[in-house]
Formats: C-alpha cells, structure tokens, sequence
C-alpha cells in the first residue's frame, strides 16, 4: 500500500469529502493564502475557491461562533483553531453554544460541524502552542472528541468526524504531520466514531492510550514482549464518550491496565478511564492501575525542560514491569 | 399600507403583552419553573423589526426572548407549553423560557449568556451569503450586551465581509440592575458602528412604526449585499431584571411614570384611532382574539403531560 504524511492524508479527507457535498466550508487563520502554518489545507483554494476556504479575522471566538451559526443555517462547517491552545478564547462558543443548542432546543436542530484543533509538543513551543487540553472536553456533554494516532486513522476519522451529525473536536497532534504510514486510496476509508480500535493484540497487560503516544505505548509493547510479556494496546481514537466496552473485555482478560497520554496525568483522562474500569471490573484486576502523563506544569520552553515534562517510553516500560513484581 | 398591517402590528404587540402577563401571573405563584425575564414595555421592537422578516430569514435573540419570538411567529401554545416545562413545548421542556426557540419560522434560539448571540448570527448570516441567497438575519442585543467582546468579534466580521446580518439593540437602560451609563463608554451604543464603518442609527424604540421603518432600511441594505448596520431602538425595561427581582435599584415611581407617558401599546393604539387606521371596534376584536388565544394557551400548557424521565437523553447525540 502507499505511504503518505498524516498532513497528507487529512488534506485528502478535506478534498473528498468537499468534492462529496457542497455545504462543507472551512474556515480558520491562514488557511487560504499560507494552506495552514502546518500545509494541512495547502491547494484547497484551488480547487475550491476562497469563498470556501475562508481565511478569518483573528477572532477564535467569531470563527467558532459563525460556524455554529452557519451550521444553524443548514452548513457543515469545519472550524481550524490554528493551536489547540487556542480554544481557551472560544469556550462560551464550545461548552455553551455548541454543546448544548440541540438538546437544550429539543431536538430542533443539528451541529453537524468539526473543530480542528491542532494539540501537542513541538520543539519548544512552550507554554501556549504545546498543550494537550482533551481532558477539557470529557466534562461536556454534547459534544464528542475524536484523536488520530496514525495517518490511515487521520483521513478516516476526519471524513467521519465531516459526515457526522454531532459536533466534532478533532485533535491533530503537531508531532504526528510528518509520519508517514500506510493510506488505503480507497474512497469510503471511514473510521466509526465512538469505538476503539486493539492496534496490537495480547494477554498479560493493556495500555490503553491514544493520538501521539501510541507511538510510545507500541514502542513499549515491543520492547516488553522481548522480556516474554503479551501486551494488548488499545488506540482510543474517541475520547469522550469513549469505548468503555473495548477497554472493559480487554481488562477482563489480561488484569492489567496502563493508560498512557501526552497531556498533563493530573486530572487528564486516563484518570476517568482508571475510574470505568475500577467501577466495573476492579475484581478482574491483578495490580494497580497505573497512569503516564505529563508533569504538572505548563509546558517549558527549554529542550532540556520539555523533555522532563514530556512522558516517556521508558516510563510504560517500567510501569509494566512492576505490575509484576 | 393597507388595514392589514396595522392590525398585524398592532395583535402582535399585544399578543406579545398579554403573554407576558400571564408568565408573569404562573412564575409568581411558582408554577413556571426557572429564571423568566419579562419583555413587556419592548413590544414595538421585535414586532416592528420582525414585520420585515419572512420565514426564511433568522433572527437570534437574547435571554428576554418571548417577544422576539412571538414576533417571528412562533405560537403561543407551544412557547406556554415550554415554559411550564411540558413535553408539548418547542423544546419538549429541555428549554425552558431562556432556551425558547422555533426553528420552523426562523427563530434560531434565545440565548442565556449574554451576547452569546451575535456570532451565531453572524454565522448564519454567512452561509446565507455562501448559499447566495437574499436572506438575512438579526441579532437582538441589549446596552449591557454591547460591553461584550462577541460584539467586537462578530461586527467586524460582519462588515469586514459585507454580511447579511442586521444588529438591534435594545437600549432598555438597565444592565441586569446596574444602570448602562455607569459601565459603558458609550451614551449611545449606535456610535460605536463608526469603528466599523457601518451606519448606525437611533430609533424610538417605542414607536413601532418608526421600528419598522428604519430596520426595513437597515435589512433591505444587508439584503442587498451592503453589509450590517447597527439600529439602537431606546426604550426602557419596565419590569426588573427577571420575575421577583426586588428592583432595590430604582422607584417603582420613575418606571410607572415613564410607562404611562410612554407604553407603546397605548401610543400605537392613538395613532391608529387618530389617523383611522383601525377602528375601536376593529382594535377591540383584535383584543378579544388575543385573550382568547392566550386563555386557550394556558389550558393547553396545563393539561400537557411533563416529559417522562426516559426522554433524558434524548437529543443529545445524533450518531
């Protein structure tokens, strides 16, 4: 199969699902003239011209609100944050507009729009370009948050995410752009949201993680399978509401669990994920949970600083071994 | 303009009074559950401004959304109904008076954060302007709104891509309890489209022709593809803040005098006999209709069953 770059593959989802139907618009800061600061939406212009690749003022707030206006209008609007960071000045607009207006309007109407939020470390981005805020959204009902780890999972789940009629946040980790991987050219490549996904099978112990550090979770699967243990890896790829189901039968079976994510462990999801499986099948358990995460402080600048804040490999790695000890 | 539109005018102002009366009459002795907050003495705006609008244009309102949303065209029963929180309301009592909406006749939803309207109109506003129609869309905000940072947001992506969105606001004087003038930088909230390059103008909010009048300039401009324009109707907030509020703020002296010099039902009801637009007996059988209406709405909202605990999670997610 053909290999492209996870910004590959999201600008395929773009341009086929925008050749699909007509009323899907994006709009969000340089995306028109510069094609997004990471080329995610280089050459729609294009094909579609700018009344459809819409370059805004910079007013995170109005981006979001007038997609959900739009949407409101019969639109399916795909909203760029630029920085996932940046969803902090659009809030009102997410928790209270977005998330509530169809049940809170009876079932009136539809938010059939996607956030792109663009989330994660990147060479010394610091404290406000680098963060991981999913966590954020676990809270709020109405609304569903969707992770790729991989390219395949990036252009499936996006042209989902665009069909679907929730309101979408999807967040594209800054590190994964430039992985490349394998992308099925066929057209319907659709990933189910709201399911998990066992991207490695195995019976001892299962990390559960998601977006960038399956890497690290498959890393360390691979290094813990060489000292002779079977670890199962499950990719989230939904967070909220998350596959509770998938994550339960594999506890069930292997009496392990690791959940691994690159945003802060304090209060992140691994926390709510531990909390599922300690309600529902506690007794299967043969260790501790065990949760990764980053350290409990905004995000530092210096290399040497983000790499301390940064989890790790290695921390899976042990976090493993001592379940069985 | 023939007698039609007079009465039109004038049964939906007082359908708008009315209602408002009888919410007022449930919330007080606690049978409307929730936080009401009372339109009365505004009746001239949302139906002078509405009498513009067809069905297919939006309008976004705020949370003193009743008005608004009788004037649009949503029914009664069905607006009662949802404020008694019953299973027949528009919202299927998931709403309440803060979440009222129609979306069959273009009434995107009251809103109950403050100023959290103006870019959701805006946004439809652009995909009007995307699907190249000649609909537009009004966002009704009050003086105390205009202190929020939406409007900055949204009036400049209105004008700066010639948006299909008309701006109302409505100058009732009070900012929840505190008096506008001692928060904003403003007398007029109007003189603030000069940041943008808009036209904004002044209206006696009382006067429902004169309403009508000047939104019609400014929805024909934004129809036409001319941009937004802020239209500043004053008038004033003859009831407190929400239903209950003790109004430690102001006399009760003040409001009452004013009312009576300026309540736009009377005035228009002057005009109307003055220059024989309608009859008192025309104007009489408009009121008769009414009570009858409003009468015939509460029974409904009563007799209505509240939606049974299984319908929690429904229309909360459609996938």
């Amino acid at each position: 199969m053909r290999e492209i770059t996870f910004s590959q593959a999201t600008l395929e989802a773009m341009k086929e699902e925008m050749q699909r139907d007509d009323t899907i618009f994006v709009m969000g800061e340089d995306i028109a003239r510069q094609g997004g600061i990471f080329g995610q939406f280089k050459g729609l212009p294009d094909d579609f011209g700018t009344d459809r690749i819409i370059d805004t003022p910079i007013s995170e707030t109005a981006i979001i609100g007038s997609a959900i206006g739009a949407a409101l209008a019969g639109m399916r609007p795909v909203a760029d944050m630029h920085f996932a960071d940046f969803m902090g000045i659009t809030m009102d607009e997410v928790f209270n507009q977005m998330a509530k207006i169809r049940y809170m309007f009876g079932g009136q109407t539809k938010i059939p729009m996607v956030i792109r939020a663009p989330d994660g470390l990147i060479r010394s981005g610091a404290a406000q370009h680098s963060q991981s805020i999913e966590a954020w959204f676990n809270n709020i009902p109405g609304i569903k948050v969707v992770a790729p780890s991989n390219p395949s999972d990036a252009k499936g789940l996006l042209k989902a995410a665009i069909r679907s009629d929730d309101p979408i946040i999807y967040f594209e980790n800054k590190d994964l752009y430039r992985q490349s991987g394998p992308v099925s050219e066929e057209e319907e490549l659709l990933v189910e949201i709201g399911k998990a996904k066992v991207a490695r099978a195995g019976t001892d112990v299962t990390i559960v993680s998601y977006s960038v550090m399956m890497n690290n979770a498959l890393e360390a699967a691979e290094i813990l399978e060489k000292e002779g243990y079977s670890v199962e890896v499950i990719d989230l790829i939904t967070l909220s509401p998350f596959d509770e189901k998938t994550v339960i039968e594999s506890v069930k079976k292997t009496h392990r669990l690791l959940i691994a994510h690159e945003a802060v462990k304090k209060g992140g999801l691994g926390g709510e994920v531990a909390a599922v499986v300690a309600e529902e099948a506690i007794d299967y358990l043969d260790a501790p949970i065990i949760r990764v995460g980053a350290k409990f402080t905004p995000v530092p600048f210096s290399p040497t600083l983000e790499e301390a804040y940064r989890p790790k490999t290695h921390e899976i790695v042990d976090g493993i071994r001592s379940m069985f000890i | 303009m023939d007698k039609h539109f007079y009465a039109d005018l004038y049964r939906t102002m007082y359908r708008i009074r009315t209602f408002e009366k009888k919410i007022e009459e449930f919330s007080l002795k606690g049978e409307i559950p929730g936080f009401v907050h009372l339109y009365i003495g505004e009746e001239a705006i949302a139906t002078g401004v509405c009498a513009n609008l067809t069905h297919q244009d939006y309008i976004q309102s705020t949370h003193r959304g009743h008005g608004h949303t009788i004037a649009k065209g949503a029914q009664t029963d069905r607006m009662m109904a949802e404020l008694f929180g019953k299973k027949t309301g528009y919202c299927k009592g998931k709403g309440g008076s803060m979440h009222i909406a129609d979306f069959s006749v273009g009434m995107l939803g009251a809103n109950g954060i403050v100023g959290g309207g103006y870019t959701l109109a805006t946004g439809a506003a652009l995909a009007e302007k995307i699907k190249k129609t000649q609909n537009v869309s009004v966002v009704f905000f009050g003086d105390g709104a205009s202190n929020r940072g939406t409007f900055h947001e949204a009036l400049n992506m209105a004008a700066a891509w010639k948006l299909p969105v008309v701006f109302v606001c409505e100058n009732n004087e009070w900012a929840s309890t505190t008096p506008y003038q001692t928060t904003t930088s403003v007398k007029d909230i109007s003189v603030r489209a000069k940041g943008y390059d808009v036209p904004g103008v002044i209206v006696d909010g009382n006067n429902v022709l004169e309403v009508y009048e000047v939104s019609k300039e400014a929805i024909d401009r934004a129809r036409k593809g001319q941009g937004p324009s802020i239209v500043e109707m004053k008038t004033l907030r003859i009831k407190g803040h929400y239903v209950g509020d003790p109004e430690m703020y102001r006399t009760a002296e003040e409001v009452q005098k004013r009312f009576r010099e300026n309540d736009p039902i009377t005035r228009f009801e002057a005009t109307l006999l003055e220059n024989e637009l309608l009859s008192r007996k025309e104007i009489d059988g408009i009121i008769r209709e009414i009570d009858e209406e409003i009468e015939a709405a509460v029974k409904f909202a009563l007799e209505s069953p509240f939606p049974d605990e299984s319908e929690l999670y429904d229309d909360l997610y459609i996938d």
